[in-house]
């Protein structure tokens, strides 16, 4: 038998891009229970259509560019985009409204950039950001949480997502729609008179953001990231909340354990901001990064007129990331500082 | 003199122009001499990037001229192939135009060889020597002549000069001290890929 | 306990380094023949200096070293010469080089060894250094750099800190290992002849902390001494010299610079070994330790083999299954590479030979997408980005991967291996790498091609100057010799005026001449004058001399004798002037007065002759130039001659003929004026 003939090393770490990407999967399902438990099953319809439409859009791409649909299918890597747009949408949204995020996210953003890896953007935020402009009303239909309405049950979940019209559904304000609208207010008295804010920071938000939170630990964990970028936003978050926020007024801005707990703030930490491919790359350029997410995240969430941040703060930050690694590389092995 | 000018706003705005005009241009001027850079000129930089084998293929007698025609009038940038498609793309990056395929007319990309003169048959004519255009060939009239190989750039010119056909060109092999690793083939990747995916699907069969 | 540094990244790869521990170290036995490569080392190959044939004993000078940078070869047993020639070797182009092989005979005979012994200590460390030089030995450790180049140290370096390389941080290499545990007092030994060689301010043997055996042989071993073991936690690449450097002392080697320049000199225990074998025991390096491993082999372990030894026979002992294996490794399976036939040699820096099973090692896979996922950044010991080295590789923009210091990069593998997408980064930087070098080598070939191109140029440029300036110049020469001619037929004064000239110029130089032999007789009276002079004050001091008795008197006889010949010789020039002028009042003589006077009669003549008396005198001539021409060629025929010369003859009187009857016109004309 010839010997094979290939270049060093020969050995290779148990590292993977599809393990890597099947781990962030995993890692959004105490997410995806809590967003089921507190909005009811129009999260897992979501979620399942998209996923379809995920595969199909990609499967067409890589057919489109003579690519094989096989090997790059079992990257997940459509997988991770669909989920993560589809926990980001409004339960009970109708069909087409998914489709045509997901069909955004993997046409427009990923393939039409080179595919994965090459994208500068991320594609899930830019999927859902596209949807936010386009259809406003949609977009910020919400449903109540359990607790304040009946929940739709899964019958109605799926005719709310394939025969819209025949689906009549209850919407109702988010904390932040109404932090942002009501500004005469003391905060205890807002607490007071609007069911949706919970304990601390929302009716059933609260207790998604700590899902996504655990989640995002156990990929820290597994060392599918590293903790900068995360850190940072969730630490320059907390501190211009604590700045601005005087104790009392909602025109302050909320509490910083409000903007913790609230909207998409865990999610965009661990599943958003940690996106390798979209992010800066050294330990440095993360640092700036995730700080930089976490003031615009503060800052369009207050003064802004979208009720959240999240995807307009990463996409911004997307534009900047390869500036940052260009003026945060690490000094080289004997070479000096700066060289 | 302001009356007139307040009376004719057209005169106004052509006495603005014309001022702002002359004071730009004075700045520009006096920018243009005060910071004048010293450059490479561009038939430096291209003469730089060829590759000096003088072979002539191009049509000029010697590299410098070519690089002389590309910058001042114009010339193509494929019509050298001794540089080859690298050669064409550093040119295309330097000129900021768009890279060509080379231009069979004046020869194609070959390996790169010496050239190596048969000694018992060389009759000392020094036809070779004339038409050498970096004096690689050592001899005299009547004596062998041999190239300096370290010296050669492989530009075929003497082949024809010589009477007896006594040189040839011999293809530079490779050595111990040449032989490096290739870049990982990115075309062959797919194809892996693909027969990876078919040595799955057998063993999925089987 | 001493202070240990950390240096950024690292990775932990399965150690698998048990499997070839299990047993002592085995001795290989002598093959029946081994191949010898002439390159073993970095730098110039070797060049030989045996014949085909010829025996040669264990331990002889086989190939020396024709460079600085290079080391000589000896022959590892005794045999004959069987072949020098090209044959494939240890290299991952699987390309032949040449190679002395040697016939074995099982006889071992060795060279008498002469060795400076314990005495070495009374050597002069250039002398010292020669015998490390002269016994041909290389890096160890892999690398195979000269150890004697290593070890020179510039006399305005001071060596601070000797460090001696027990790390091997590769997965499966043992060989270092189980030297460390069974041959310590060696190594402590070839140390010493270090220290004694660089005298360092401290000696650190480093080790990683995976190898507890080695480092409680080596602390017994150097008990007593100031060589200190340090230990530290176990980490790829911890034994590459630039990070074992910084752990050890916190010190980076500068970018492109050598360990000297932070005052450090690394050495591989494998390397110390040998430097104590030629020092105390004159033993050339003609075997190292092999760790052969594998799940393709039946019984792993380390073996001493002789350099030359092909793998196959060494994988044989070791109980290698072929059909078990895909490929085999020299080195280990983070930097070393694959053989292309299981009969190559073992060499001076084959640390291991790795035959790993089918599944044991991971076939190379497609590579995925870069997703940017840094692990790459955060594994480099270099402290690189390789993900966007990655990035300017793929694009083959190169002087964008100088920029991200890729020369910096020491293909230590680690990014490859935790690359989440299998591609192969270190293949990318490795063909880069070369790419950018041969670019430079080209680069500065051009160049040169340039500066030979216009030197010639400008030679060309110059002879062609110079020949159009001799040919102007001929030119012009010319010129003025026409246009003189045509100047002495255009004037009918000038020849005349130019006569008179000569003429006077020739009188004055007569006078002239009169004049200077004048000048000449009175110099000559003078000398006979002075000369007479000197001849009388001589012969009066030489007369005193001889009086006094002096012993000048000799010297001063053949000073009169010198003036006196000078007096004759003076005199008799002085008579044979006088002789040739005594004949000289010569008559002005005037013909050149008679000359001009004839001429100007001759103007005079024609000044007043008429047009029609030129015609008639120019006729007159032609007809009597006819006449004798007629009377020539009627004489030739006579006599017979040459019909060519009869022939020419008959042209001519062709010719005087018509100017004839042209000259009659010209005087009918004349005289109708």
């Amino acid at each position: 038998m010839a010997l094979l003939r290939v270049t060093s090393p020969h050995a290779h770490g148990p590292a993977s891009t599809p393990r890597v990407m099947q781990k962030v999967l995993l890692a959004t399902v105490p997410g995806i229970i809590a967003l089921t438990h507190f909005f009811g099953f129009g999260i897992l319809v979501n979620l399942v259509w998209a996923c379809i439409v995920a595969l199909a859009c990609e499967a067409l791409a890589l057919a489109l560019r003579r690519r094989p649909i096989g090997f790059y299918l079992r990257d997940c890597s459509a997988l991770v985009t669909a989920t993560l747009l589809a926990v980001a949408l409004p339960p009970y949204s109708p069909w087409w409204l998914i489709a045509v995020g997901v069909a955004c996210a993997i046409l427009l953003a990923k393939h039409l950039y080179g595919g994965l890896g090459y994208n500068p953007f991320n594609p899930a935020m830019a999927g859902y950001v596209i949807l936010l402009i386009s259809f406003p009303v949609q977009m910020t239909a919400w449903a109540p949480p359990r607790g304040l309405g009946q929940l739709p049950g899964f019958m109605e979940a799926l005719q709310a997502c394939f025969w819209p019209p025949g689906y009549d559904g209850v919407t109702m304000a988010t904390p932040l729609d109404l932090m942002k609208q009501n500004t005469g207010l003391l905060m205890t008295d807002l607490y007071a008179q609007t069911p949706q804010f919970g304990r601390w920071a929302g009716l059933g938000w609260e207790w998604v953001n700590i899902a996504f939170l655990a989640g995002g630990a156990w990929l820290l964990y597994q060392r599918i990231f590293t903790w900068h970028a995360p850190l940072a936003m969730l630490a320059s978050l907390t501190l211009f909340a604590a700045i601005f926020y005087d104790g009392g007024s909602s025109a302050s801005g909320g509490s910083p354990l409000f903007h913790l707990l609230s909207g998409a703030t865990m999610f965009g930490a661990f599943f958003i901001v940690t996106d390798p491919v979209t992010s800066a790359v050294s330990v440095r350029g993360r640092l700036v990064y995730g700080a930089m997410i976490g003031a615009l995240v503060y800052i369009i969430r207050v003064r802004g007129n979208y009720p959240d941040a999240v995807a307009f703060a990463v996409l911004i930050m997307n534009f900047a990331a390869p500036f940052i690694d260009n003026y945060t590389r690490p000094r080289t092995y004997g070479h000096k500082a700066g060289g | 003199m302001f009356e007139l000018i307040s009376q004719y706003p057209l005169l106004a705005a052509l006495f603005a122009l014309v001022g702002l005009g002359a004071i730009f241009g004075a700045v520009l001027g006096f920018a243009a001499v005060r910071f004048r850079t010293e450059g490479n000129p561009i038939a430096e930089q291209i003469n730089e990037l060829l590759p000096q084998t003088q072979c002539g293929q191009c049509g000029y007698p010697g590299c410098r001229p070519y690089a002389e025609a590309i910058a001042n009038s114009g010339e193509a940038i494929n019509k050298c192939p001794p540089g080859g498609e690298a050669g064409i793309q550093a040119l295309a990056t330097l000129l900021d135009v768009e890279a060509i395929p080379l231009d069979e007319e004046h020869g194609e990309e070959k390996v790169k060889a010496v050239a190596f003169i048969r000694e018992d048959e060389c009759i000392g004519c020094t036809k070779c020597i004339q038409a050498c255009p970096v004096d690689a060939i050592l001899g005299a009239a009547k004596q062998m002549h041999t190239v300096i190989a370290s010296e050669c750039t492989g530009c075929d010119l003497c082949l024809e000069p010589c009477p007896v056909d006594c040189i040839d060109m011999i293809p530079e092999s490779q050595s111990l001290q040449t032989w490096h690793w290739p870049l990982p083939d990115p075309a062959s990747r797919d194809i892996q890929i693909i027969a990876t995916d078919a040595a799955q699907a057998q063993d999925r069969a089987a | 306990m001493r202070k240990i540094f950390d240096f950024h990244g690292g990775i932990h790869p399965p150690e698998n380094k048990h499997q070839s521990l299990q047993g002592s170290i085995r001795d290989a036995g002598i093959p029946p023949e081994l191949v010898l490569p002439l390159s073993q080392h970095i730098g110039t190959p070797a060049s030989p200096v045996v014949a085909v044939g010829e025996r040669v004993l264990a331990g002889q000078l086989i190939a020396e070293a024709p460079g600085f940078v290079s080391v000589p070869l000896h022959a590892p047993t005794s045999g004959t010469v069987a072949a020098i020639e090209d044959r494939l070797i240890a290299h991952p182009s699987g390309l032949p080089a040449p190679c002395i092989v040697i016939a074995t005979d099982g006889l071992d005979e060795w060279v008498e060894q002469r060795a400076p012994g314990t005495g070495y200590r009374e050597l002069a460390p250039g002398d010292l250094l020669a015998l490390i030089r002269n016994a041909g030995i290389a890096g160890m450790g892999g690398a195979g750099f000269p150890t004697a180049v290593k070890l020179a140290t510039r006399p305005d370096s001071k060596v601070q800190t000797l460090i001696i390389n027990g790390t091997e941080c590769e997965p499966y290499i043992t060989a270092d290992d189980i030297l460390m545990r069974e041959r310590p007092g060696r190594i402590i030994e070839g140390v010493n002849i270090l220290r004694h060689l660089l005298s360092p301010s401290e000696t650190l043997i480093g080790v990683e902390d995976n190898k507890p055996q080695a480092i409680a042989a080596l602390r017994a071993a150097a008990a007593g001494s100031s060589i200190e073991i340090v230990t530290f936690p176990t980490k790829y690449p911890s034994g590459g010299e630039k990070q074992l450097i910084e752990i050890l002392t916190g010190r980076q080697v500068p970018s492109g610079g050598l360990p000297l320049d932070v005052g450090v000199i690394c050495q591989n225990v494998g390397s110390v070994v040998a430097i104590q074998d030629a020092v105390l025991f004159g033993r050339p390096l003609v075997s190292r330790i092999t760790t052969v491993t594998g799940e393709a082999v039946d019984k792993p372990g380390n073996y001493e083999v002789l350099l030359g030894t092909p793998m196959s026979y060494l994988l044989t002992q070791a109980g290698y299954q072929p059909d078990r294996a895909q490929r085999l490794i020299m080195g280990g399976p983070m930097m070393g590479f694959t053989v292309p036939d299981a009969n190559v040699p073992i060499v001076k820096t084959s640390n291991c030979l790795l035959a790993p099973g089918l599944t044991e090692l991971s076939a190379p896979t497609p590579a995925q997408a870069c997703i940017r996922c840094g692990m790459c950044a955060q594994v480099c010991p270099a402290s690189l980005l390789p993900q966007q080295m990655f990035w300017f590789a793929q694009g083959k923009e190169y002087e964008k991967l100088e920029q991200q210091n890729l020369f910096d990069c020491i293909e230590c593998g680690a990014c490859s291996w935790a690359c989440p997408s299998n591609i192969p980064l270190v293949q990318y930087y490795r063909a880069s790498k070369a790419e950018i070098l041969q670019l430079r080598r080209e680069h500065t070939r051009a160049e040169q091609s340039r500066l030979r191109f216009e030197a010639r140029q400008e030679r060309m440029e110059r002879e062609e100057a110079a020949r159009t300036a001799k040919r102007a110049a001929r030119k012009q020469a010319a010129e003025q010799r026409a246009q003189a001619a045509a100047a002495g037929g255009a004037g009918d004064e000038d020849p005349i005026q130019a006569a008179i000239d000569r003429a006077k110029a020739k009188k004055a130089a007569q006078q002239a001449g009169t004049g200077g032999t004048t000048s000449e007789r009175e110099k000559l009276e003078k000398t006979v004058l002075t000369t007479r002079a000197r001849l009388e004050t001589a012969t009066a001091k030489l007369q005193q001399a001889q009086a006094e008795g002096s012993d000048l008197a000799d010297a001063l006889q053949l000073g009169v004798d010198k003036t006196r010949a000078k007096l004759e010789t003076a005199e008799q020039a002085l008579q044979a002037l006088l002789e040739s002028d005594s004949p000289a009042p010569v008559t002005p003589a005037d013909p050149a007065a008679a000359a001009i006077a004839r001429a100007q009669a001759a103007r005079d003549a024609g000044a007043t002759s008429s047009p029609a008396d030129k015609a008639r005198s120019q006729l007159e001539g032609l007809e009597q130039r006819l006449e004798k021409t007629r009377d020539r060629l009627a004489a030739s025929r006579n006599n017979g001659d040459e019909d060519k010369i009869v022939e020419a003859l008959e042209s001519t009187v062709v010719r005087l003929e018509e100017k004839v009857s042209a000259a009659r016109e010209d005087l009918k004309a004349a005289g109708d004026t």
